[in-house]
């Protein structure tokens, strides 16, 4: 196992070491203290645990890597993840999760505004509540939400699955619900198993999805 | 971008390094803000000597003696000048308004940093860690501080376009964002009477917050009142004699965090500014709400502390 000590070591070389080539093992990252982009890039099938709060984009972009977060995350927040898993075990800032394109993120607590905010194909577990415009335009994957979403969930979305236990303030444009079928409750709770949430009524769960009229120009959608 | 911090101490253990605290957490936001800085300091004995009122005046265009002379001359009463990096802080014992009127009038094209009986403001153009150490922050005691570091978007890298603006007795307020429509309220106040030092769009909302509090709103009421009037980005830190309150707009993409011990409660745009806080690993840490506002006085931590 390796230890960085992030209020003695430069921030450039310890997500340099986790670049390297045919890297594996657990690395660990003590005193982030907040800092911008911990663990950002990683590309290999390791474990990284980062004990303490993070700044803006921690772990973006990941691809295969395991990474736990010890504390809140700031904005962005495994922002464009292509595979692996990200899990913050306190809350996160805006834009968690945002433009993703698969592998799991996994938030303990609160996610702030704009959850999922054009999420391509990740999975994201919240497992407290969402701020508003959460899953705006998303176009593929899926976000469980624990808690209640804010405003506007789902503006504009695509292809994405929103299953939301709590309540929404209100849902986007062109973001409806959608009836909950048998495979729905199967993807749920695979979902909710691989965040460590495998005991949730699955029945409490309401799915939302896109009504699909703003998939094309029509007359219909002029103001 | 601009970067805003504030602290307000619960515990009076903590007063004497008010100062420390809050240069570690200024210094910590010059990443979002290197052109300019300024800061409020609320109780430093010798910035803001109790019993006194205070008046910082900025880049003044007299020496300090003359301007101890010139304004002890017309008021009757000693006037004590210290002097900080280009801020000239005023100190008599006399009503703050009093005081301001004869600053004014002696000096009217010299920019008022702040003024009132518990409030000492420093600003100026360089860097927050130069500012710092030009102003002896560290060394600064009291109960409560603000602090911005600014990356100026639309309008002059000059003192004047520092913040904070403390532009009613002891109010105080840093942005971090920008304002859409502050040329038309602009008009609307100075319509009314209000005079404005700057070009700048925080200088609105300080005074738009200041005309409401005179006309008797608390500060939860003129922030509501911002929140309905205002339009753009921001996320306001606006502190008073007695309290320290925060919000944000609708849109909430400007950053903010919040913290809370027993002992103090800090606000700053990114979390890396409280790092450093004593028991910040226990604090009750979290965003503040869009159009919520978040408010707290020095009563009722007083009523905290003694529970």
């Amino acid at each position: 196992m390796t230890t960085y000590d992030l209020s003695t070591t430069p921030l450039r070389e310890v997500n340099t070491a986790l670049h390297a080539e045919g890297l594996s093992g657990a690395h660990v990252i003590t005193r982030p203290a907040g800092a911008h982009n911990v663990a950002v890039g990683v590309d290999a099938p390791v474990k990284i645990t980062i004990e303490g709060h993070v700044g803006y984009y921690a772990a973006g972009m990941n691809q295969q890597a395991e990474i736990t977060v010890h504390g809140n995350a700031g904005t962005g927040v495994a922002e464009n993840m292509m595979s692996g898993t990200v899990h913050v075990t306190g809350s996160a800032s805006q834009s968690a999760g945002a433009t993703g394109r698969g592998g799991m993120l996994i938030v303990d607590g609160d996610a702030a505004a704009r959850c999922g905010i054009s999420m391509k194909g990740i999975d994201i577990v919240i497992g407290g509540s969402v701020g508003h415009m959460s899953a705006f335009m998303a176009q593929r994957g899926r976000l469980v939400i624990r808690g209640d979403a804010g405003e506007a969930l789902g503006d504009s979305i695509y292809e994405a699955r929103i299953y939301l236990r709590g309540t929404a303030r209100s849902l986007g444009a062109d973001c409806v619900e959608k009836e909950m079928r048998e495979e729905h409750l199967e993807e749920l709770a695979g979902l909710l198993k691989a965040a460590g949430h495998e005991d949730d009524d699955l029945t409490a769960y309401r799915r939302y999805g896109s009504a699909r009229t703003l998939y094309h120009f029509t007359h219909d959608n002029e103001y | 971008m601009c970067g805003i911090v504030g602290l307000h101490l619960r515990s009076p253990e903590l007063h004497p390094h008010l100062g420390e605290l809050l240069a570690g957490m200024l210094c910590e936001m010059q990443d979002r803000g290197a052109d300019s800085a300024g800061i409020a300091v609320y109780g430093d004995p010798t910035w803001s000597p109790p019993g006194h009122s205070t008046v910082s005046l900025v880049e003044p265009d007299a020496s300090p003696e003359e301007v101890a002379a010139t304004l002890s001359a017309t008021l009757g009463t000693p006037v004590a000048v210290l002097v900080r990096d280009v801020t000239y802080l005023l100190s008599a014992e006399a009503d703050p308004e009093v005081l301001l009127a004869a600053a004014r009038s002696a000096y009217p094209h010299v920019l008022v940093g702040g003024f009132g009986v518990d409030l000492a403001v420093l600003k100026g153009v360089g860097t927050p860690t130069d500012l710092a150490a030009r102003w002896g922050l560290a060394g600064a005691q009291g109960w409560q501080g603000v602090g911005h570091t600014r990356m100026a978007t639309e309008s002059a890298v000059t003192p004047a376009g520092a913040h904070p603006y403390a532009v009613g007795p002891d109010q105080c307020m840093v942005h971090n964002g920008s304002f859409s429509n502050h040329a038309t309220i602009r008009r609307e106040l100075r319509a009314a009477g209000v005079a404005f030092d700057s070009e700048n769009d925080t200088e609105v909302a300080a005074r738009f917050v200041a005309d409401r509090l005179a006309a008797g709103a608390d500060v939860e009421e003129a922030l509501t009142d911002v929140t309905r009037t205002f339009d753009g980005f921001y996320t306001l830190l606006v502190s008073n004699r007695d309290s320290f309150a925060v919000v944000r707009d609708a849109i909430a993409c400007k950053p903010a965090v919040i913290a809370e011990t027993d002992a103090w409660v800090a606000m700053a745009s990114e979390y890396r500014a409280l790092a450093h806080l004593p028991g910040v690993e226990n604090a009750r840490i979290w965003e503040p709400e869009p159009e919520t506002v978040y408010a707290w006085t020095r009563e009722t931590t007083r009523e905290a502390a003694l529970a």
